[in-house]
Formats: structure tokens, sequence, C-alpha cells
């Protein structure tokens, strides 16, 4: 019974997007760790994927109004650092959604996600987002921006 | 208050200040870019001083994260004095997080491997973050360094003036020994060396001097400060202090 909600809120919060990258949703992005029972309660593990970014107090609060408003009311939410977030538990689909709504998944090769040229420039290493540098596409042109690899 | 409560405290300490001294940028930056790169390694700094906090007001029930950053006074602040310095121009910056971020790669790789389970995961977090921190400080100190006579010039300055608060980030009082003996805390001084490796390198190829260590600032674990926390404080804790608990 309880395994059955258990797979019931992976699947609710995967409707959850990311609130700075709405192509994707938090499990996606890989930041739920882990959903488990005790006392009642379901504990959500959450690994911040940086610091101090204000995204993921957002995702809480969605993650609560989504979960709330499906009936599930006896949950709590668990901030866990260990191990620390990486790109690397993206999946191969998820990097194709990033690309696709314009921005370089993380990889090796700073590929341009408008003409998929591999000649890109760098301009900053920081970008609107924590998660995000700024590069430019020699070929094409065109600014955009690229997943940070971590 | 418990060794690893303080312990625990500078280090979120020396993260909020360097913070809030990166935060003072936003919207001042020389371009665009850079001012994003501030602001994102001010992000990247209040959250780890946030993860910090959170651990300290767990091991002191008394205190929540947020009374630790926005109800002490300036004697009850443990940072290391170098990040409490003003910006001044941005070279000045620069030349502070880079002596800093090399400091803090070495610490972080060292604390990651702390038997403190918490202390290890927020170390672990924050190295990923730091040596970010430490590529576009160093980059940039070169690019200054290497630049115009002025450039060069001006960072010489910074170096010179800064230099007196390195001594302090590796030293190790009685709660550090306390803690390392217990295989919590990290050995500063050990750090020194590797510390030394990554100054030198640097400064050679921004066509910098390594300054001759002279008079060198002490006191931050001991809650003493330059001149310049007082107005920090003021200016970060106002809103809490005029309004407490205010909530929007």
């Amino acid at each position: 019974m309880q395994n059955g909600k258990i797979n019931k809120i992976w699947e609710l919060l995967n409707t959850v997007p990311d609130p700075e990258i709405p192509v994707i949703s938090v499990v996606e992005l890989g930041v739920i760790r882990d959903v488990t029972f005790a006392n009642n309660c379901y504990i959500i593990s959450i690994t911040p994927t940086y610091s101090g970014c204000p995204a993921v107090k957002a995702f809480q609060d969605d993650i609560k109004v989504c979960l709330k408003e499906n009936g599930i009311a006896n949950f709590e939410l668990k901030i866990v650092y260990s191990p620390a977030w990486t790109t690397d538990w993206m999946t191969d689909t998820t990097k194709e959604k990033l690309r696709k709504y314009g921005i370089a998944p993380p990889s090796d090769t700073v590929i341009c996600p408008q003409c998929d040229s591999e000649k890109t420039i760098l301009i900053s290493d920081f970008g609107a987002t924590a998660c995000k540098a700024l590069y430019k596409c020699s070929d094409c042109l065109e600014p955009f921006e690229f997943f940070k690899c971590i | 208050m418990s060794s690893l409560f303080t312990y625990t405290l500078r280090i979120a300490d020396s993260s909020l200040i360097l913070g809030q001294r990166m935060a003072e940028w936003c919207a001042k930056g020389p371009t665009l870019e850079e001012d994003i790169a501030f602001s994102n390694i001010s992000l990247d700094m209040f959250g780890q001083a946030n993860g910090f906090y959170e651990y300290a007001a767990q091991l002191d029930d008394s205190k929540s994260a947020d009374d630790l950053a926005f109800l002490r006074n300036e004697r009850e602040f443990f940072n290391h004095q170098m990040v409490e310095i003003e910006n001044e121009h941005f070279g000045n910056t620069i030349v502070r997080n880079f002596l800093h971020d090399a400091f803090n790669l070495l610490f972080y790789t060292k604390l990651s491997e702390s038997k403190d389970e918490t202390l290890a995961a927020l170390a672990a977090k924050s190295l990923k973050e730091v040596k970010y921190h430490l590529r576009h400080s160093t980059n940039w100190l070169i690019r200054l360094g290497d630049g115009t006579e002025e450039s060069n010039a001006k960072a010489q300055k910074s170096l010179d003036n800064i230099w007196q608060f390195t001594a302090e980030l590796f030293e190790m009082d009685k709660i550090d020994t306390e803690l390392l003996n217990a295989g919590i805390a990290v050995d500063n001084k050990a750090l020194k060396l590797e510390w030394d490796k990554i100054v030198n390198s640097t400064l050679t190829k921004a066509k910098l001097k390594r300054p001759e260590d002279g008079y060198m600032a002490t006191g931050g674990k001991k809650g003493m400060h330059t001149e310049y926390l007082g107005f920090l404080l003021a200016e970060m804790q106002f809103l809490q202090r005029a309004y407490p608990d205010a909530k929007w």
C-alpha cells in the first residue's frame, strides 16, 4: 500500500517543473534523492543543485502545493547534502529536452543548441542562474546558455 | 558553546561576510558579465553559509540560522579578517577573493574527509562551487597583473595591502587542535605549503611580486576585527534589527 503511494508520489513529483527551466521536472533535474515512509509520514529527500540557488526554495514550495492538491498531507521535505548533486544524474532524455529548449546540456564538448556546431566560445563562466554559463556559437553567431557540468 | 558549534560558526561567518561583500557589487560590476559573476558567487557563499548556520543551529537549540546571521554583534563574529576588508576597486576585490578562494579550495578538500558527516557533506558541496570561484579569480588576476601598467600596479598595491591578512588563514587555536585530534577539523597549518604553490604559480603568471611577510593581522577567531566589519553588519543586519522577525 505504502509502496503504491510512494510510486504515486514519484509520479506527482515528476509533474513539478524546475522553476527556472520549466521543460524539465524536479525529478529529471536529479534533486529528488529518495522517497521513504516512516512513522506514518512520507519523507522526500531533496538535494540542492547549488548551495544558494533560489530555485531550491521555490520548488520546495511547488512540491508542497502539488502534493497537498493531490490529497497527500503526511509528508516532510528533508534537505540532504551528501552525495552532492551532480549533472551526471541527468539522463539523455533530459539532456535532449534542454537542448530543444535552447540550453546546451552538460557535456565535455559545448555544442550549439541552435545549429549543432562544436565551434563555440565561452563568454562568461556565470549566467542568469547558478547552473549555467554563457556561450556564443562561432558558426551561427547565436549566444546561448550552457548547463555547467558539476 | 561547544567547540564544534564554534568551529562550524567560524566557517559560516567567513562565507556570509564574503557573500555580503560580493553582493555589494550587484548592479555595480564593471561589465554585465562580471556583475552576474559576482552575484552568482555571492549566492553560492550565502548558500554555503546557510548550510553551516543550519548545522550550528542544530548544535545549539536556542538559536536559529537567521538569529546567528542577523542578531550577533561584531565581537561575536569569527570570520577571517580578510573577507571583511572593503571591495574598493575591481582588482582589489579579485586579489582578496583569489587569496581566499585558494585557501577555501584546500580547506574544503580536507574538510570533506572530516569524521563529522554533516561538515564533510557541506564541504564536499561547497568544494564544487569554490573550484569555479577560484577559476574566476585566477583568470582575472592574471589578466589584471599581466595587463596594462596601470592594472598591474593596482593589483600589486592591493596584493601588498591584503597580504597582512593571509597568515590568519593558517592559524590553529585550541578549538582547532581539539577537533583536529578528534578527526573533525582541518589542520590549517598543513594547508600552507599547497596554498603557497597555488599562489606563487598564479602570481608568476600574473607578473606580480609575492610580498614579504611583515606585520600579520590576527584575531578573527577571537572575535577581533578590522574597523570595516561593524559597518558591514550595520547594513546587513539593519532590517532584522529595526523590524525583528519581519517576514515577507
